[in-house]
């Protein structure tokens, strides 16, 4: 895993829809000012209710995304390469809604919040991009949460 | 002290200042008779008189007095000299007299120079002993820096004038009179001018002078009130900062200063203009003599021999008369700066130096108690009104409620407050009139407001412990009896402030081995401890001045290697190996693979040095840092080519700044493609230093090879072998078996890098370090290396936080039979805050006797916890209830104290409408 380099990074972040449509110059930017980290399975990347700080791209192993239940814990989803986790508490001033527990041991690329705002403000290609991923990821939402609505009207 | 500045001097220095006299009016002697001796030998052996015949001889030395009953007394027969031999017995005469001369001048001028330095350190010192006399009020209008120019500058030339206080009139109007009564004698009319002119100036001059004195003492005033305001501004710092009113303040500063200039220019204006009139009234003289002489002459009413002996007489006399004027206005200077000072010095209520006497101590006698108590603050408002508490010893009260009147009785019962009515007392007795030797040992205090002394933490932790040299002097002092006999000269205190002045007892200790073992419990109980050891684990420790640091450090260098592999954590730490390239590291860092400790080898010199660059060349190894130079060179104008300057994303380029990048920008696209070959000479270490900063984990080019981490270490390997002599104390290198003086503890513990990759590495790695400390036996060690620690001005480089448990850690650790506590930790986080009282409680309750603990707080939930709760309500006690803590207190019921407030409260809720009785 420690052989794994900066344009790796690039080329792995330019498999996440979040960053897919962005500029090279500006994935390798944001590439270079995040920081490498690892955990060991089992490790926690956060906690549920924490204040969000940075958003973590999956660069290799599994996560467990684990939210909290009247009886403790329990794995909602699990994630693996390339996927991006934590990025709504970077991108609003939310409580993280899910914990994040390494299942695997995991190397990630950490994103800071303050880094990220920073690439949006400075240049608008890049808002412009995350917008459309997000706007498409409410659409995808609302579809689901209209056809969940319609599919009960219809049994009721 | 004296009024006048005179009298001052006379007190203390009247027999050295007869003395002096008396050795000035004998070095006369020599000096009038090495005024004839020119004469004679030029008169004598050089034109011959008295030397007719080639062989004629001479009486030379011959001495004889005249005494009334005997007769001619002869000392000295004399010898008899021809005429060269006479030359040379002559002028070696003269030049004994030369010597002789120099010799008492010398002497005089010495004995003159440390008569004053003695009065000049007396008086200082017996101001800076007022400032420790004065009652609490004055320091509410008096600024620090103010009262230190007055001791430091303002009475600097009393000691320049002091020896020249007495002995300069009498010489200097001794010279003036005998060139007057000269004249007389010559001519009594002539005489008679004389003395009406020189009256003349002597009244006339003065006068003048008198609005030099003026100015002189506006001079010091502003002077000194500028050096208040500039200790204001540095005391304000903060807030000048945050309110942009720095501009605000230069104003101020320079206004000050152009009032200062218009003062001093005015001072010479006049100067000048008093000299232009005393030069004018003394050469006036020689006019008239002239004119009114010459035409006496002429006349035939006078001898022109008397004349022209008038005049030659009247040439000694300005001389004298103007050195007279001088120090007569030099005199008149240093009074009124003196007079100006002692005024500021003697104020109403002065501490009588009976209370402050060193002393013994003795017991306090129980119980503690307010009676009548009232206080006021500066605007007149009541802060206690009549108020009567007893707190019997061993008793626990929580004072809540309204802080205002909380926090003034717990002053009060410190003894920091004068009472406006009514008195604390200390069994019947009032504890102003006790000696502070009694109280100030017998009741600890910490309060809100920290004050530390800039010093080690230590200093300041057992400052309350210093009462008197508890040991000998200082061992085996050379100066020691020189320096006892100086102070004593001077009248100042013959205490020895390096002989050892901890009581140890104090703190219940034995000495300065279980000293630490002894406070340890005081500094655990207010959640310190971790605070102090992980300063001393960022903190340097001196190998010689604590023998046996450097083996513990490098075992615990050792257990801490040897922890990781039993966690299975060693990726953690990227350690130091000698032969191995430390990933965690740059390419810098791992071809010097140690500590610069000089200037030659640190980061912005390294590239230059001459021996570092000639081990590079050897293995080729320039040429391929030059190449990774020139890649990291590349890549960091990709990525921040087209960012503005000041955008925090350069906070990542850690291998060049913002305002490089132009630069680099431009020997790129001038290099590109060239060899290295070609390179010009000069640009070469441009690019090569880049290379030094690259840490592959964190900028993650791809630009390290395994081949290249070899060749590093090669050349790292070589670099140390043949490390010239010149540099061999330059630079500390990474030797697992040895200790590093110039790396923290933490580092040399360590000894590698940390990780990043781990999310909490640092901390993780922290936690060990702590474990191990125990576990090795080194915590006693290491909190003596924490209490190292120099905490700045006022404590500044602790956190408020820390000061304020250090505070309380000083008042705790002194065994004694009050503990006061006004509002300790307002800085502290309450969960934190309750958790140090429950430990203080335990820890107070474990001593023997147990202390009586009074706390003034807000929190009522924590009040309960002690034996007893008084509830202040604006100035009155509204309630006084047992707590709930009794289990450690008295054991009997809150006895007639409690009875006297509460019945005191209730007789006055029925005169004082709206008093709050909330009992």
């Amino acid at each position: 895993m420690g052989t794994m380099l900066f344009k790796d990074e690039v080329r792995m972040l330019r498999q996440v829809p979040l960053f897919a449509g962005m500029e090279a110059a500006r994935l390798k930017l944001l590439a270079f000012t995040s920081d490498r980290v690892s955990y060991q399975a089992g490790e926690i990347l956060f906690h549920q209710g924490d204040i969000g700080d940075a958003a973590y791209v999956i660069l290799a192993g599994q996560a467990e995304i684990l939210a909290d239940s009247g009886k403790g814990p329990v794995k909602v989803a699990e994630v693996g390469e390339n996927s991006i986790v934590g990025e709504i508490a970077i991108l609003c001033e939310a409580t993280r809604t899910a914990t994040v527990k390494a299942a695997t041991p995991i190397e990630a690329l950490r994103i800071r919040k303050e880094q990220f705002l920073k690439l949006l403000t400075d240049f608008p290609d890049v808002t412009i991009q995350v917008m459309r991923v997000l706007a498409e990821r409410l659409s995808q939402t609302t579809m689901a949460l209209t056809a969940e609505r319609s599919s009960r009207t219809d049994a009721g | 002290m004296e009024r006048r500045l005179t009298s001052y001097i006379w007190k203390h220095t009247k027999f050295q200042q007869l003395w002096i006299l008396f050795i000035v009016a004998l070095s006369m002697v020599p000096y009038f008779m090495s005024f004839d001796l020119p004469k004679q030998i030029v008169n004598g052996p050089i034109q011959g008189s008295g030397f007719d015949t080639p062989d004629a001889v001479k009486l030379f030395m011959k001495l004889e007095v005249s005494l009334p009953l005997f007769g001619k007394v002869v000392l000295f027969p004399g010898i008899e000299l021809g005429r060269m031999p006479t030359l040379f017995a002559l002028s070696m005469v003269f030049l004994l007299f030369v010597v002789i001369n120099g010799l008492f001048k010398y002497y005089i001028n010495t004995y003159k120079g440390r008569l004053g330095e003695r009065l000049l350190r007396r008086i200082r010192f017996e101001l800076v002993d007022r400032v420790l006399r004065f009652p609490p009020d004055v320091f509410k209008r008096v600024k620090g820096s103010e009262i230190a120019n007055m001791v430091n500058n303002e009475v600097e030339p009393m000691g320049g004038f002091t020896g020249d206080a007495f002995v300069s009139p009498a010489l200097l109007g001794g010279q003036a009179l005998t060139a007057l009564v000269f004249i007389f004698v010559q001519s009594f009319w002539l005489g008679l001018i004389t003395t009406a002119l020189v009256s003349v100036q002597a009244l006339i001059i003065p006068r003048m002078r008198r609005r030099l004195l003026v100015l002189g003492r506006e001079r010091q005033l502003t002077a000194r009130e500028l050096a208040g305001r500039v200790g204001e501004m540095v005391e304000g710092i903060d807030a000048i900062h945050a309110f942009d009113t720095s501009n605000y303040e230069r104003a101020d500063v320079a206004a000050r200063l152009g009032r200062i200039f218009k003062i001093r220019y005015d001072i010479y204006q006049w100067k000048f203009m008093v000299k232009f009139i005393n030069n004018s009234l003394a050469s006036f003289t020689p006019f008239l003599f002239y004119i009114v002489g010459g035409y006496l002459a002429l006349k035939g009413k006078v001898d022109i021999g008397q004349l022209v002996a008038v005049i030659a007489a009247y040439k000694d006399l300005p001389g004298p008369l103007k050195d007279l004027i001088d120090w007569d206005q030099n005199r008149q200077d240093v009074q009124i700066k003196y007079a100006q000072v002692v005024g500021q010095f003697s104020v109403d209520g002065m501490v009588d130096p009976a209370i402050q006497a060193v002393g013994e101590g003795a017991a306090l006698k129980p119980p503690l108690a307010a009676v009548n108590l009232t206080l006021s603050d500066d605007s007149g408002a009541r802060l206690l009104d009549r108020i009567n508490v007893q707190v019997r010893p061993g008793e626990r009260v929580a004072l809540t409620g309204d802080a205002a009147g909380g926090e003034a009785l717990a002053a009060a019962f410190a003894r920091l407050s004068w009472p406006d009515a009514g008195k604390v007392v200390a069994g019947g007795e009032d504890i102003h009139s006790l000696p502070e030797s009694i109280t100030g040992r017998a009741i600890s205090y910490a309060s809100t407001d920290v004050h530390f002394f800039s010093g080690s933490l230590r200093d300041n932790l057992f400052y309350g412990l210093k009462h008197r040299p508890m040991g000998p002097p200082s061992a085996e002092d050379p100066g020691m009896a020189w320096r006892l006999r100086e102070a004593q000269l001077s009248g100042n205190p013959v205490h020895d402030i390096k002989a050892d002045w901890i009581d140890y007892a104090a703190a219940g200790a034995t000495g300065p081995e279980d000293l630490i073992r002894a406070v340890a419990p005081v500094l655990d109980a207010v959640q310190l401890s971790r605070d102090i050891l992980d300063l001393a684990l960022r903190a340097t420790a001196d190998a010689a001045r604590r023998p046996g640091i450097a083996d513990s450090v490098i075992a615990m260098r050792r257990a801490f290697r040897a922890t990781l592999e039993e966690r299975g954590q060693t990726s953690l730490i990227d350690h130091f190996e000698p032969g191995a390239y430390n990933d965690q590291s740059t390419v810098g860092e791992n071809l010097l693979f140690g500590n610069a400790i000089g200037p030659a080898l640190m980061p912005g010199a390294l590239g230059r040095n001459p021996y570092f660059r000639q081990v590079l060349e050897r293995d080729g190894l320039d040429r391929a840092l030059y190449e990774m130079g020139f890649e990291i060179a590349e890549n960091a104008i990709e990525l921040f080519g087209d960012l503005p300057a000041d955008h925090p994303f350069f906070q990542q380029l850690t291998f060049m700044g913002a305002e490089d990048l132009p630069a680099y920008q431009a020997l790129v696209k001038r290099l590109n493609g060239k060899d290295y070959a070609e390179v010009p000479a000069e640009d070469r270490p441009t690019i090569i230093r880049l290379s030094f900063a690259y840490a592959e984990p964190r900028h993650r080019f791809g630009l390290l090879t395994d081949e290249m981490k070899e060749r590093i270490v090669r050349a790292r390997q070589q670099f140390h072998a043949g490390l010239p002599a010149s540099l061999q104390g330059q630079i500390e290198a990474y030797d697992p078996a040895r200790y590093m003086p110039s790396a923290s503890l933490m580092d040399n513990v360590v000894f590698g890098r940390v990780n990043n990759r781990h999310a909490d590495g640092a901390e993780r790695v922290q936690e060990i370090v702590r474990g191990l400390m125990d576990r090795l036996g080194l915590y006693d060690d290491f909190l003596s290396i924490g209490l190292d620690f120099e905490v700045g001005t006022g404590g500044k480089r602790l956190t408020l936080a820390q000061r304020q448990k250090a505070s309380l850690a000083r008042a705790l650790l002194r065994r004694t039979g009050y503990q006061v506590m006004n509002r300790p930790l307002t800085a502290v986080d309450p969960r934190v805050r309750a958790q140090i009282v429950e430990n203080v409680l335990t820890l107070l309750s474990g001593q023997e006797p147990a202390p009586a603990l009074i706390w003034v707080m807000t929190d009522s939930a924590l009040a309960s916890r002690f034996d007893r709760i008084l509830t202040f309500a604006g100035p009155l006690v509204a309630s006084d209830g047992r707590g709930g803590g009794g289990a450690a207190g008295t054991g009997e019921p809150a006895g007639d104290g409690v009875d006297a407030s509460v019945a005191q409260v209730e007789s006055r809720a029925g005169t004082q409408a709206g008093a709050k009785t909330g009992a």
